[in-house]
């Protein structure tokens, strides 16, 4: 079972040159220009920005979803032509398959791959173990609370032992007090799993709280503005979110996106370069960690 | 349920939990509480069918004649008799089974045709492009209207009056299942394609589950529309069948069995459009709380 499950390779994820135009009868509306991000393996990445600054594009450019007008996606050096399982995705619109039970939902990803239903049924029950939904697999989505529904469509994404996660808004939709847990649950599979992410949002505290390196966007249309390395320790706790060296980032961070609501253009970018550190990456999916 | 539920159901339950504390008067007054919107609503339908029972029996017995005349209506207890009597005549068996046989073969191909069609319309630009202007010129023309056309087509009358009823279930069948198809969420078509599903099992594993409330929507308006053309290919063209039946009484002067026919014709209608109800709830069990 570890063979199918197991994540072979790094999860690099490199974004050159990258641009995108939607075709419109008022002809083309750049979203995304000149832009260049990466996900070093492991690595957990945020990009925050205004809404309509192109967040979404770009993310569903690394998806798959959408091709690019100019430049290249690749994920350790192979082109992104299309979506695959390779790259888990969280959506904020609770994207469960209704017509499934929450152990069905997590057991999608295995089925495509062909897995046996016992195999499947296993690992389907241990996952939603770990993240203290066992309780719940026979359940419909429908019966779920939001953070719930969002926690089952994390395990579902991280069940195949995808490269990369990417995650577009996904606690948008939660009250603050799911949200919390919701990221330290996020947190706690990403460390155990070495998966990189890239994660979406427009909630400063979030990224930064999360994050080792946050990618802050221009408006429309959406570039890079600056490039933030989050030097907080691991693990981070609630409690550092009140500390002088979090509120330093945090106006930081705000003063961009003001700076950038305010002149609505920006552009240019602050490349801090790349570390040149290569994180080791044990290549365990979710279900080798338990 | 019964009236009769009312008073009689109450010991059950009571009953059945000895070790409860609770007395049996509590238990049932429980039960009435819990219960209550519904025992309403079942003892207001059934006193409203007596009164409709009563108005038929008075409009009859003192042959009212006031805009409509109802000299020779029938009254409730005549058709009560002749129901009676039909009930052991295997003729009139075999009417309302040869109209049940018409309607599960006209009714089951619209189904195998309706859906698959509808959802490789609904997924394919080029089979939506070629076919729907067909069939929305088709779509108006009731199927009564095909009467003619059908006799010319099919050899027997039989088949005529099949295809008929093929035809009133088709379009509706057809014309559901392509509107579900269209309100597919695309995110979990996204959803679908990120976790490694490819054509196929996007097909199977989404549009079709997805499209399903909106199929069975169909299938229950198709069952309508299938027992209306049929019971008017029956009174066209049939020599038996529960339509022919009625319109038989007409010619025979025996309106008792119109009555008979058309009450015949009214659970059958409803029989079939519960029986779908039941499977969609046994397939979608996702949607039924
Ligand atoms: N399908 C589309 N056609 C035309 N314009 C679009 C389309 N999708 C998004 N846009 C535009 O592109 C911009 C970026 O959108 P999006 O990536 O969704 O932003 P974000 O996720 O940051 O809120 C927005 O201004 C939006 O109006
Ligand atoms: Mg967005």
């Amino acid at each position: 079972m570890s063979e199918v499950l197991a994540n072979t390779s790094k999860g690099h994820i490199e974004v050159r040159n990258f641009s995108l135009a939607y075709e419109t009868i008022e002809g083309p509306v750049q979203a995304v220009t000149d832009t260049q991000i990466h996900v070093k393996p492991g690595e957990f990445v945020s990009i925050v920005g205004p809404s309509g600054c192109g967040k979404s594009t770009l993310l569903n450019a690394v998806a798959g979803f959408l091709k690019p007008t100019t430049g290249i996606v690749t994920v350790d050096g192979d082109r992104v032509n299309g979506p695959s399982a390779e790259r888990g995705m969280v959506f904020q619109q609770y994207s469960l398959f209704p017509w499934k039970t929450v152990r069905e939902n997590v057991e999608f990803g295995l089925k495509m791959r062909g897995m046996p239903r016992s195999q499947r049924e296993r690992a389907a029950r241990t996952l939603l173990g770990l993240a203290g939904l066992e309780a719940f697999e026979k359940h419909y989505p429908e019966k779920l609370s939001g953070g719930m529904k969002q926690r089952v469509g994390i395990v579902r994404a991280l069940a195949t032992g995808p490269k990369v996660l990417l995650l577009d808004e996904p606690f948008g939709a939660l009250d603050a007090q799911t949200r919390v847990i919701m990221q330290q649950i996020l947190t706690n599979m990403w460390q155990r799993l070495k998966i990189s992410v890239l994660f979406v949002t427009h909630d400063i505290d979030e990224a930064i709280f999360l994050s080792d390196r946050v990618y802050c966007m221009t408006a429309r249309p959406g570039s890079i503005k600056a490039e933030i390395p989050i030097p907080l320790e691991r693990p981070r706790q609630q409690a550092m979110m009140m500390s002088s060296e979090f509120l330093a980032l945090r106006r930081g961070l705000m003063s961009l996106i003001r700076e950038e609501s305010l002149k609505a253009m920006g552009g240019e970018i602050n490349d801090m370069g790349m570390q040149g550190l290569n994180i080791e990456l044990h290549g365990h999916s979710l279900a080798d960690v338990i | 349920m019964p009236a009769t539920a009312i008073a009689e159901a109450g010991p059950a339950p009571a009953a059945t939990p000895p070790a409860t504390p609770a007395s049996f008067g509590t238990l049932t007054l429980r039960w009435y509480r819990l219960n209550q919107g519904r025992l309403r609503a079942t003892a207001i339908g059934i006193a409203s069918l007596i009164a409709f029972l009563l108005v038929w029996h008075l409009l009859t017995t003192y042959r009212v004649v006031f805009f409509v005349r109802f000299t020779n209506v029938p009254s409730p207890l005549a058709v009560y008799a002749s129901f009676t009597t039909a009930i052991h005549d295997p003729k009139f068996l075999m009417h309302i089974l040869l109209s049940c046989r018409r309607i599960f073969i006209g009714f089951s191909l619209a189904a195998i045709v309706g859906v698959p069609l509808g959802l490789i319309m609904g997924r394919f630009k080029l089979a939506h492009e070629v076919i729907f202007p067909v069939a929305e010129v088709l779509r108006p023309i009731p199927a009564i209207a095909w009467v003619p056309m059908a006799i010319m087509l099919w050899p027997t009358n039989e088949q005529s009056i099949v295809f008929i009823t093929f035809l009133g279930s088709f379009f509706p069948i057809l014309v559901n299942t392509l509107h579900g198809m269209s309100l597919v969420d695309p995110v979990l078509v996204r959803a679908a394609q990120c976790l490694g599903a490819r054509e196929r099992s996007i097909f199977r594993e989404v549009y079709f589950p997805a499209s399903l409330p909106h199929i069975f929507t169909g299938l229950t308006v198709g069952m309508g529309v299938a027992w209306v053309s049929l019971i008017a290919a029956e009174m066209i063209s049939g020599q038996y069948g529960i339509g022919y039946f009625t319109w038989e009484a007409y010619s025979l002067v025996q309106y008792a069995d119109i009555a008979l026919g058309m009450i015949a014709i009214g659970v059958l209608g409803l029989g079939s459009s519960l029986l779908i109800r039941g499977m969609g709830q046994l397939v979608m069990p996702w949607r039924s709380t």
